[in-house]
């Protein structure tokens, strides 16, 4: 499978772009505007799909491989207990303190503004990586699989 | 104020229901796979505009977002290379079964659903001491964040969405075990 017509190619090599800003748009303003880290890190899995859509599956393994998206699953994952071990570390309430928050930010308003509500956007940053990759490693899984060839030939 | 609102929205809300009512039996009555998952795709833009109506736009980007996506899974990686078409009839049993789950949930939902607040009237709003009380007062000046569901789902509950990591995660482990073609070794060499 090599793609689609010169008409899809030549729209999404325009759009894929806006549709991957949007998605860091909706990550990272998770903390004022609706969005947040699990639907900002599906708009960036389909920007990826789009292209997989478009150009086939090749093109895009060459720009996301299989191997860099299972780590950047895992760098989310982690990325995120460490947001939570290290409210653990540094905060007397526990587990997923908000201590940046509580820290240095404590009594001062910054409501609505870029840099507030602590560990909020860190969160949303490593969940919108891990949504992101693992959304699209399992399409790539999928699109991979073949259930007639599978099972007959053994490499 | 705000009942002559909700009143107003509630003639297009009804036709909302019964266009998901309608696309939701012929999802399940049509023989063709890909109309089926054409109308399960139409349940699902149906959920995330009667979320809107709710009040609750992150839902809502979150509902259509993973409905496109899932369409696109369900579509280009199962459908397009398996049959398409649906033979056989089903199963009496599991028909019997269905049917009597169903029955047993609609009865007991009469019951629950008389306790509810109106549509469109939140249910914290109508409990004493109702724990989203404190969120929507506090929420603010603890957490910082402007945005109150984020306050919520990444800071007072955030436990919560470390579990919904992890079932992700372990999910898509599994998926990648199972469906992977090539050995671990011929995986991170390039393509001969």
């Amino acid at each position: 499978m090599k793609g689609m017509t010169i008409i899809v190619k030549t729209i999404s090599s325009w759009v894929k772009v806006l549709i991957f800003l949007f998605g860091i748009y909706i990550v990272l303003f998770g903390h004022l505007t609706p969005g947040g880290g699990f639907a900002g890190g599906v708009i960036l899995a389909s920007s990826y799909v789009l292209l997989m859509l478009a150009y086939g599956r090749e093109f895009a393994e060459e720009n996301l491989s299989l191997p860099v998206a299972s780590k950047l699953d895992s760098v989310g994952a982690l990325l995120f207990a460490a947001v939570a071990l290290c409210g653990l570390c540094c905060g007397a309430a526990g587990f997923f303190f908000n201590f940046i928050q509580q820290r240095w930010f404590a009594g001062q308003d910054r409501a609505f503004d870029l840099v507030s509500a602590g560990t909020i956007p860190l969160s949303n940053i490593a969940i919108g990586l891990k949504v992101g990759a693992s959304l699209f490693l399992i399409i790539l899984v999928l699109s991979m699989f073949r259930p007639d060839t599978s099972t007959n030939e053994k490499e | 104020m705000m009942e002559r609102t909700v009143r107003m929205e509630m003639p297009i809300f009804y036709a909302l229901l019964l266009f998901m009512i309608i696309a939701t039996i012929i999802a399940v009555e049509t023989k063709n796979l890909l109309s089926s998952v054409i109308c399960i795709g139409a349940i699902g833009f149906g959920a995330s505009l009667m979320f809107l109506f709710l009040r609750a736009p992150d839902i809502a980007i979150t509902q259509i977002v993973v409905e496109v996506l899932g369409l696109v899974i369900l579509i280009r990686a199962t459908i397009s290379r398996d049959r398409t078409f649906i033979t056989g009839d089903r199963e009496f049993f599991g028909v019997v079964v269905s049917v009597v789950v169903v029955l047993v949930i609609f009865l007991a939902g009469i019951k629950v659903l008389e306790t509810l607040p109106p549509f469109g009237t939140a249910v914290f709003a109508e409990t004493a001491g109702a724990a989203s009380q404190t969120y929507v007062r506090e929420g603010l000046e603890k957490t910082g964040a402007a945005n109150l569901v984020a306050s919520v789902i990444l800071d007072y509950r955030a436990y919560d969405t470390l579990g919904e990591a992890t079932v992700l995660f372990t999910s898509i482990i599994g998926a990648t075990v199972i469906l992977r073609r090539k050995s671990r070794k011929l995986l991170e060499e390039p393509d001969i």
